[in-house]
């Protein structure tokens, strides 16, 4: 194939995932449906892959599918479906506006030691501690971060403006929304990441996609067999070399007429470009250039396979320490476990699967979820985390359970969640403004779904806070609605395994019906 | 009639109605004097939507307290998530009436809001008040951002000095309270004065400031209700004001419509079988002379359908 359409499907393509993606994560009005979400969040390689690990159904195999597709057409995943691909180029293009140099690559050469160096790092970190370097690197989550840092508060404000204008006239149909602010040290991850994919992409193409994203080199791999590939036609070619400056990987070598497989995300801007129309994407062809194998090479590469498989046995073997749920403490505000979104199960269960790739963050229609600091330790930063401080987990909700894309939430149906007990209330009489002031409040047990937080009489015609945890579900709503300052006299302590609460029982009141009006 | 005379009389209606229409220019005869009937019209035995269209008609109609042109806020309470069978938000039924009432009187705009606690999108959605208030023509209004509400002083507060309230409850003519009685976990009850927890953003200052003076102080503000339609349709007898189940509700079928919201209250506190010295904020007001509680000397009319 020849036709420099190739190029404008690929942008169009594109850029509707791009469009659809950033919806997905900006979405403040919360208008897109989950099933969109799991829609498009099902070729998505490493959610995808994370879900498999758990679920193993073809319902959750979109990573295979795009494996497949590695294999048939080389790394067009990098081009058409991965997100941060496909902003890197838009951040390309503008770059290329700046700086005509910036959009003038050339042959170069890979980084071999570097990106297989952080794959293998990847792989070994994932199989044998946990999930902490795909956090980090996956793709699909540092567009998520990026969107959800930066690129939603600018919508916000964007809407706010509009929503001010419109206002004066009288038109509702947009509201003022409070723009999410997150601890200042949560940023800074993905501040780093800006900073090195953006500059990376604004200068130098795909080069992030092609020296550190494990994604991108795993795939690589795979294209260097895959069946489609970008091709020369040397009696055509007059190695003007513009395939070679227009290659946003830097991976062609038209001197030698080779295209670097691995590093070949195919754009097509090569196929579009050649003036002599001697570049082409076609069927790999079998007659085979002369042998030149390495049996050393190849020992090593099966040992290293053999290991990793073997990987999984060896840390299954291992004893797991058993997580103990830690007791609640009744001190001041002393908080000794996070809570965890509904649906994770366990603490140590959703720091395995969650990509902190910050969708159920921006899902949750009450802005409860805000990426972690520290709270489930350094490897589980920026993994979400419920700030009762700031909002709380509405009764009848099950948002972000439905969106999450690796499973680390589990579905939910809304009576099951209803009865999980993620944390547990803690009620403080001393920081009681009931007690301090010695005036009427209830703020909590006003706010309690399942009046776990209730009132018993208290000094003269006063009534107090009591708690009963068996059908506290630690939705935060008492936290939350207290007005004690600087610490609240009820707070939610997580639970390390999450519970089932019980039904709050319910009885028909004395109270009949009147006949007569009492007054 | 001459013809002369027609042209002259008409073209004086036609000033006035122009006068009006053209928007502000109602304000200058200020709320128009409530002369209603009775003190409190008390309906008991129909649909929400039926008792009000009697009740109000006993009062003196809907033209008593909005005149043509005129802008209207109906603060209804839409504060919880819940479906309108939970009784925890006012009858979206009554709200939806209501509304239609005031377009007959001539208001020029009708405006539906409350500062929901749990998240407002469903509190608006599943209450079933926003797609009922629409229905009638009335302008549902989001109270969920900082950014709605504008400090006023409340001179005489004891406790509340200052407190920010809802834009449109200083940009409308007419402010129209429609409670839902509740039982409530602090204060005993929750009714018509309570209600206006919902128009003003800093709830929790009120909570950790006194809460029964806060209620009372704030009936001081000079924007008052013209009229206060209380919801007793179904009535959160216990473990409101959010309830947990079906349980908690009684079947009252009944209503109460008064222009003096602290002998609403105390009417309520009786429905409720809660006595009204417990409510501390009701004697407040009272001795604030923001209404009579007192409500064996006022002229009562009770309707059973």
């Amino acid at each position: 194939m020849r036709s420099p359409f190739l190029r404008t499907f690929r942008i169009i393509f594109s850029a509707l995932v791009f469009i659809c993606f950033f919806l997905l994560f900006v979405d403040f009005r919360y208008i897109i449906p989950a099933k969109y979400v799991n829609f498009l969040l099902y070729l998505q390689f490493i959610p995808s892959a994370v879900k498999f690990y758990d679920l193993g159904t073809l319902a959750s195999a979109g990573f295979i599918s795009v494996l497949i597709l590695t294999f048939l057409t080389g790394r067009t995943y990098c081009s058409f479906l991965c997100p941060l691909g496909i902003g890197q180029d838009i951040f390309s293009r503008i770059g290329g506006r700046i700086r005509k140099k910036f959009r003038r690559f050339g042959f170069k050469k890979p980084f071999t030691i570097l990106r297989y160096t952080l794959l293998a790092a990847t792989l070994i970190v994932t199989i044998v501690w946990g999930i902490y370097l795909v956090t980090l690197l996956d793709p699909y989550s540092i567009f998520g971060r990026f969107i959800t840092y930066f690129g939603k508060p600018g919508v916000i404000v964007i809407n706010n403006f509009i929503a001010g204008i419109l206002g004066k006239f009288d038109i509702y149909a947009l509201s003022h929304t409070a723009i999410p602010k997150y601890q200042l040290l949560t940023y800074s991850i993905p501040v780093v990441f800006l900073l090195l994919v953006g500059s990376l992409s604004l200068a130098k193409g795909r080069l992030y996609c092609n020296m550190f994203c494990p994604v991108g080199t795993l795939l690589g791999l795979i294209s260097k067999v895959s069946l489609l590939r970008i091709k020369f036609d040397t009696e055509k070619c007059t190695r003007c070399g513009r395939c070679a400056v227009g290659c946003k990987s830097s991976c062609i070598d038209f001197l030698q007429y080779k295209v670097d497989e691995s590093r070949c995300v195919s754009c097509f801007n090569c196929v579009k470009i050649c003036p002599d129309k001697a570049m082409y994407y076609g069927i790999v062809s079998l007659k085979k250039k002369e042998h030149e194998t390495d049996p050393g090479k190849r020992r090593f590469v099966a040992g290293v396979i053999l290991f990793l498989l073997g990987l999984p046995q060896i840390v299954k073997g291992q004893d797991k320490p058993a997580p103990v749920p830690q007791k609640a403490s009744t001190v001041k505000e002393n908080k000794t476990t996070p809570v965890c979104p509904p649906g994770a199960g366990s603490i140590e269960d959703f720091n395995k699967h969650c990509i902190a790739c910050s969708l159920c963050v921006n899902a949750c229609p009450n802005n409860v979820l805000e990426p972690a600091f520290l709270q489930y330790g350094v490897a589980g930063m920026m993994q979400p985390v419920m700030n009762y401080h700031r909002s709380f987990c509405t009764f009848n909700c099950t948002k972000c359970t439905e969106v999450c894309p690796t499973y680390a939430l589990k579905p939910l149906i809304l009576e099951a969640k209803k009865l999980t007990q993620i944390g547990k209330t803690n009620f403080i009489k001393d920081n009681c403004i009931v007690k301090t002031e010695k005036t009427a409040c209830g703020a909590c047990s006003e706010a309690c779904p399942t009046k776990a937080v209730y009132m018993i009489p208290y000094e003269g015609n006063l009534l107090i806070p009591e708690t009963n945890v068996d059908i506290c579900i630690g939705c935060g709503h008492c936290e939350f609605a207290c007005p004690t300052t600087p610490y609240k006299a009820i707070f939610v302590d997580g639970n390390a395994i999450h519970q089932a609460a019980q039904k709050p029982e319910t009885e028909q009141s004395e109270i009949e019906k009147p006949v007569e009006f009492p007054f | 009639m001459k013809r002369r005379e027609f042209l002259k009389k008409s073209a004086g209606a036609s000033l006035v109605a122009g006068a009006f229409s053209v928007g502000r220019y109602g304000n200058l005869w200020g709320s128009p004097p409530a002369s209603a009937k009775y003190d409190m019209v008390a309906i008991m035995g129909g649909n929400p939507d039926a008792m009000f269209d009697l009740g109000i008609q006993e009062l003196g109609g809907m033209g008593l307290f909005v005149s043509k042109g005129q802008k209207v806020l109906v603060k209804p309470n839409i504060g919880w998530d819940v479906i309108p069978e939970l009784a925890a938000n006012t009858n979206p039924s009554l709200v939806k009436r209501i509304v239609e009432h005031c377009f007959k009187a001539g208001a020029k705009e009708v405006y539906v809001m409350d500062h929901s606690i749990d998240n407002w999108v469903n509190c608006y959605k599943n209450s079933g008040i926003e797609k009922a208030a629409k229905s009638a023509g009335a302008k549902v209004v989001p109270a969920h951002s900082e950014n709605y509400y504008q400090e006023v002083d409340i001179p005489g507060g004891l406790k509340l000095k200052k407190v920010r309230v809802h834009e449109l409850l200083l940009e409308t003519d007419v402010f129209i309270n429609v409670p839902i009685l509740k039982n409530h976990n602090s204060t005993r009850m929750t009714c018509g004065l309570k209600n206006m927890m919902g128009v003003v953003w800093d709830r929790g200052f009120w909570h950790a400031n006194d809460l029964n003076q806060c209620i009372a102080d704030y009936a001081l503000y000079q924007k008052k209700p013209a009229l206060n339609i209380i919801d007793c349709f179904n009535v959160m007898v216990k473990n409101g004001p959010q309830g947990v189940s079906k349980q908690d509700v009684v079947q009252m079928k009944s209503q109460i419509i008064t222009t003096d919201w602290v002998a609403g209250d105390t009417a309520a506190s009786k429905m409720l079988g809660v006595e009204t010295g417990k409510i501390e904020y009701i004697g407040m007001a009272h001795k604030l002379g923001l209404g009579n509680m007192n409500i064996d000397s006022l002229n009562i009319k009770r309707i059973k359908m």
